[in-house]
């Protein structure tokens, strides 16, 4: 049986206020960073297969921007915020307050903007979670890919040569004023983390 | 191209055509897309390999498509029931890119594409298979077409367009 479908709606309210506390925190930083009020939430959070991920956010071929990074400690795994190459542009232009070439490629200053940005989202939605959970988890230095979907998911899928078949999918709405932008967060705990993060969430796994 | 009969070929998965049609792969990172060409009969393949070695495999069901070592010779055998011949194919391949920048926690893992594209290259010459074309490394997303009549491979990529193997 999949993990998706032991889990009960319990844990996904918590998994969903766990990223609500998390995004709380995000926005919180992410408003001082920017000089001002940043709000963020958490509408929707999934447990899916790779084949869903993939079919969630528009096909294996679809262009996106990818923060990866990796999560070492209790419940290792891999971390990746994604978002839309054309909301990342919104999300810098009317968020960050940055010029930005609404069509063009990205430049090296908006890829270290959005690396940033990752770093701090992934950074507190770890920190709410490790918190809730009482294990340890530690983000390591993040990276910046903009590229085919499939081509920047399936690196998270082949750590240390076995596959965890299971995504965490979490997406959040950032907002500033009238505008509002979506991405989502994917964190792939390895295969042997699985089962420890989900005992410490309280769902039973043999 | 529009009317073109399009098998797909998934993420650690494999297939073979046998005349008119495409085979097709997408969304490459790390990932290897290996195709296999007997022109004279007409008979393709294509893999999309996610890992170099299967030792490494956990218990259960291997997946032979997935590993390098057993693809390969997988493909091969399909191919043959169709009617291709080992000593007449070709290989061409495109993948093994590095998508993430190696931090200093990344260990050797991050480096699979390169790892993959060596292991690809080295079951090839066992096998007496020539590489004739290749489009591999680089950190580039890649989606492949193999063309099962002519042998052209197409590589698309998101920054860099189309290019014809």
């Amino acid at each position: 049986m999949g993990m998706h479908e032991r889990l009960g709606d319990f844990q996904y309210d918590v998994l969903k206020e766990i990223g609500n506390i998390g995004a709380g925190h995000a926005a919180t930083a992410l408003s001082h960073l920017l000089g001002k009020p940043i709000g963020m939430s958490v509408p929707h959070v999934s447990v899916l297969s790779f084949e869903q991920v993939f079919e969630a956010l528009g096909g294996s071929e679809e262009p996106v921007v990818a923060v990866f990074l990796r999560v070492v400690g209790d419940s290792s795994g891999n971390m990746f915020f994604i978002i839309k190459p054309d909301s990342a542009k919104h999300l810098l232009h009317h968020l960050a307050g940055l010029e930005v070439d609404e069509s063009g490629d990205f430049s090296d200053m908006e890829l270290s903007a959005l690396c940033e940005i990752g770093n701090i989202l992934t950074g507190t939605y770890l920190t709410s979670l490790a918190d809730f959970t009482r294990l340890l988890m530690v983000p390591t230095v993040p990276s910046v890919a903009v590229d085919m979907l499939g081509a920047v998911l399936s690196f998270g899928i082949l750590n240390y040569g076995v596959t965890g078949d299971h995504v965490l999918m979490i997406d959040t709405a950032f907002t500033q004023g009238q505008v509002q932008v979506g991405g989502n967060f994917l964190y792939i705990p390895d295969p042997e983390s699985f089962p420890v993060l989900f005992r410490a969430l309280g769902v039973p796994f043999e | 191209m529009n009317t073109a009969h399009i098998v797909k070929v998934g993420m650690a998965d494999l297939n073979v055509l046998a005349g008119e049609g495409l085979l097709k792969t997408t969304g490459l990172g790390s990932c290897v897309g290996l195709t296999l060409f007997d022109k004279d009969a007409q008979v393709g393949g294509m893999a999309h390999i996610m890992l170099p070695d299967s030792r490494i495999a956990r218990d259960g069901a291997l997946n032979k498509a997935k590993f390098a070592d057993t693809a390969i010779p997988e493909l091969v055998s399909r191919m043959e029931r169709l009617g291709a011949s080992v000593g007449r194919m070709v290989a061409k391949m495109a993948g093994g890119a590095q998508m993430f920048a190696a931090g200093p926690n990344m260990a050797e893992w991050m480096r699979i594409g390169p790892r993959n594209v060596d292991m690809c290259r080295a079951v090839l010459s066992d096998l007496r298979i020539p590489v004739v074309a290749e489009d591999t490394g680089g950190n580039i997303g890649r989606t492949i077409e193999l063309c099962c009549v002519t042998g052209i491979l197409t590589v698309r990529s998101v920054n860099r367009g189309v290019k014809e193997l």
